[in-house]
C-alpha cells in the first residue's frame, strides 16, 4: 500500500529530516521524493510504502499533522489511489 | 510517481474549492418488515436498519481519513414506507417515522429517507394513510425525509395526489411554523422519481433494488467554477470541454469512494450520482458557475442556456468515470442551499418563473423555494402541477420542495441552518388556480410514453 505525503508552506530547515524521522520510526519506506517552489509555496511530495508500517494511515496522519502545526506547514498523508484514480485512466 | 501538478491540483480542489463526497447513502430494503401488528413491524424496521447500517458512519469516516477527502453526509434510504406499513392493522403510520428517527439516531446518520409513497397512477389504502400522516411525521422527527411520486411519463399525472400534496405541504408548514416551517424542507413531490437517488430529501430504496446497496453522490460546484475561471474567455466548446474534464475527475473520486465503501461494508455498489450539489458555503454555488460563464447574475437572460450546457457537460464528463451512473445526475438548483441563488433572488434577478424554466434543462426541479405563508394550498398544487408536467413531457425527473413561510411576507427570510441554508420569501402569482386544481382525476400520459 502506497501513500502520498504532501507538505505545503514556507520553507524551513529540517522538514525532510523531521518527516523522515517519523517514517523511519514507524517502519515506512520512502520510495520517491520531489521538492519544488510552486506559486511561491514550498512544496514537497513524498511517495511512501506503508505496507509494513507499525502505524495505521490514520495514526500517521495525526503524527504528521502535529508536526505540521509545530513547523507551521500543511502536512497531509493520503492513500495513493485518490490521485491515481482521479488523474489516470 | 504521480505528477506533482496532479497531486497539487487534487489537494487544491479539496482545500480551496470545496471538493467533497456529498453523501454515501446506504439503501436498505424493508420489504421483509411487514407485519399485521404495527409494533412488531416497526421493531423489525428498527432492527434491520440498525443492523445493516451499524458501521456505515464509522466506515465513511475511515475512508475520509484514508484518502483525505471529506465525506459530508452518511445517510440511509429505505423502501417506501407505504409499501411496508400497509400490511399492518393500525393506520397510525407515524409510528414508522418514529422507528426511522430512532434508527437514524442509533446509526448516527444525518438523514433517513423513505417515508414515501408512489401514487403516480392512484392510491392504495396504505398510500392514503401514509400521505395523510406526513405532516405529523415531519413535525415530530428531525432526520426523517419524505417524498411522494405523483406522476410518471408512462402513467401521466395523478392530479388528485397533486391537489392533496398542496394541502399536505401547507399542513407540514403550519405544524412546524415555530421552526421556520422546516417540515416542508424534508418533503419532496416528484415526477419520474429515481429509485436509487442518494440525495435527500428525495432518497428512497426502490422496489427493484437489491437487499442492501451503496450509492454515492459526488459534488463540486466550486471546482467547476474555478476551472472555468482559469479557462478564461474561451468559446462554448472549450467551456463544455473544461466542465467535462472537471466532472470526470470529480466522478472518478466518487467511484473510488463508492467501491471502497461497498467493499468495506460488504454491500454491493449501486450507482454514483453525478450531481453538482451546492451548499450555502461561499465558493460552493451552482449559480456562481453560471455567472462565471458570463452572466451578470443568475436568473438573467441566458441562464437557461448556460445551465443546459452545464448539466449536459457534467453528465458527459462523469459517465465514463463511473461504472454505474444513476440517481438524479445533473446540476441541482436549490435556492436556499446556494449562496449565489440566494443573492440572485434578493437582488431581483431570479424569479420563480425563471427557476421553472431552468428545471426543464437540469436535474430535479423547484427546490428549496420559500413562498409567502398565505399562499393557498391550491396555488401550491398548481405550482406542483406545472413542474411535474415539465418532467412528464420531457421524460425526466422533476420535483418540488416549496416552503410556505407561515406568517412571513415577500422580502422576509427563513433560516433553516446547516446544509439547508436560508431562503428569502419569493412572490407567487396572485391569480387563482383553484378551479383547475379541483377538477381531480388524471392527466393522461403523453403520446411519446407509448414506445412499445
Amino acid at each position: 500500500m502506497k501513500a502520498v505525503i504532501t507538505v505545503l508552506g514556507k520553507d524551513t530547515t529540517g522538514i525532510i529530516y523531521r518527516i523522515s524521522e517519523i517514517l523511519y520510526k514507524t517502519n515506512n519506506n520512502i520510495l520517491d521524493l520531489s521538492q519544488t517552489i510552486m506559486e511561491d509555496m514550498f512544496t514537497m511530495i513524498m511517495l511512501v510504502d506503508i505496507s509494513k508500517s507499525s502505524n495505521s494511515i490514520d495514526e500517521l496522519n495525526q503524527q504528521l499533522k502535529a508536526l505540521g502545526e509545530e513547523l507551521n506547514l500543511s502536512v497531509r498523508i493520503q492513500h495513493e489511489d485518490i490521485f491515481s484514480s482521479m488523474h489516470r485512466i | 510517481m504521480i505528477n506533482t501538478y496532479d497531486i497539487l491540483e487534487t489537494i487544491k480542489m479539496i482545500q480551496e474549492e470545496h471538493l467533497d463526497i456529498r453523501t454515501i447513502t446506504m439503501g436498505i430494503s424493508l420489504r421483509d418488515c411487514c407485519h399485521s401488528d404495527i409494533k412488531v413491524s416497526t421493531q423489525k424496521v428498527y432492527d434491520k436498519i440498525t443492523k445493516r447500517a451499524e458501521k456505515l458512519v464509522s466506515t465513511g469516516e475511515e475512508i475520509e481519513r484514508k484518502y483525505g477527502i471529506p465525506i459530508i453526509n452518511k445517510r440511509i434510504s429505505v423502501t417506501p414506507i407505504a409499501l411496508v406499513a400497509e400490511s399492518c392493522d393500525s393506520k397510525d403510520y407515524v409510528q414508522y417515522a418514529y422507528a426511522l428517527q430512532k434508527a437514524a439516531e442509533a446509526t448516527g446518520v444525518n438523514f433517513i429517507g423513505g417515508y414515501s409513497a408512489l401514487v403516480h397512477k392512484g392510491y392504495t389504502e396504505g398510500d392514503r394513510a401514509l400521505i395523510a400522516s406526513i405532516p405529523e411525521a415531519l413535525a415530530n422527527t428531525n432526520n426523517v425525509c419524505s417524498s411522494v411520486n405523483v406522476a410518471t411519463t408512462k402513467a401521466g399525472i395523478n392530479m388528485d395526489a397533486v391537489a392533496e400534496m398542496g394541502r399536505i405541504i401547507k399542513q407540514a408548514a403550519e405544524l412546524t411554523k415555530d421552526r421556520d416551517s422546516i417540515g416542508c424542507a424534508k418533503l419532496v413531490v416528484f415526477a419520474n422519481v429515481p429509485e436509487d437517488n442518494p440525495f435527500m430529501a428525495g432518497a428512497f430504496h426502490g422496489v427493484g433494488e437489491p437487499e442492501c446497496v451503496i450509492n454515492v453522490g459526488v459534488s463540486g460546484p466550486g471546482v467547476v467554477r474555478a476551472a472555468l475561471a482559469k479557462a478564461g474567455d474561451c468559446d462554448f466548446s472549450q467551456v463544455a470541454d473544461t466542465i467535462k474534464k472537471t466532472a470526470f475527475k470529480i466522478t472518478r473520486m466518487g467511484q473510488l469512494v463508492a467501491c471502497e465503501a461497498s467493499e468495506a461494508l460488504g454491500v454491493p455498489f449501486g450507482i454514483v450520482d453525478l450531481s453538482l450539489a451546492p451548499t450555502p458555503a461561499i465558493g460552493d454555488s451552482v449559480a456562481h458557475i453560471l455567472e462565471e460563464m458570463g452572466l451578470e447574475k443568475c436568473g438573467t437572460h441566458g441562464t437557461t442556456a448556460a445551465l443546459a450546457l452545464l448539466n449536459d457537460a457534467v453528465k458527459k464528463g462523469g459517465v465514463m468515470a463511473s461504472s454505474h451512473v444513476g440517481g438524479l445526475s445533473g446540476a441541482f438548483i436549490p435556492v436556499s442551499e446556494d449562496a449565489g441563488m440566494i443573492d440572485a433572488v434578493k437582488c431581483g434577478a431570479l424569479s420563480l418563473e425563471k427557476l421553472e424554466a431552468m428545471t426543464a434543462v437540469c436535474s430535479v426541479g423547484l427546490d428549496m423555494i420559500v413562498v409567502p405563508g398565505d399562499t393557498t394550498a391550491e396555488t401550491l398544487s398548481a405550482i406542483i402541477a406545472d413542474e411535474i408536467a415539465i418532467g412528464v413531457i420531457n421524460t425526466k425527473t422533476t420535483a418540488v420542495r416549496v416552503i410556505p413561510a407561515i406568517g412571513k411576507k415577500i422580502g422576509e427570510e427563513l433560516e433553516f441552518g446547516g446544509l439547508l441554508g436560508s431562503g428569502p420569501v419569493m412572490p407567487v402569482s396572485n391569480f387563482s388556480s383553484e378551479r383547475f386544481v379541483k377538477r381531480g382525476g388524471r392527466i393522461p400520459a403523453p403520446m411519446h410514453s407509448l414506445k412499445n
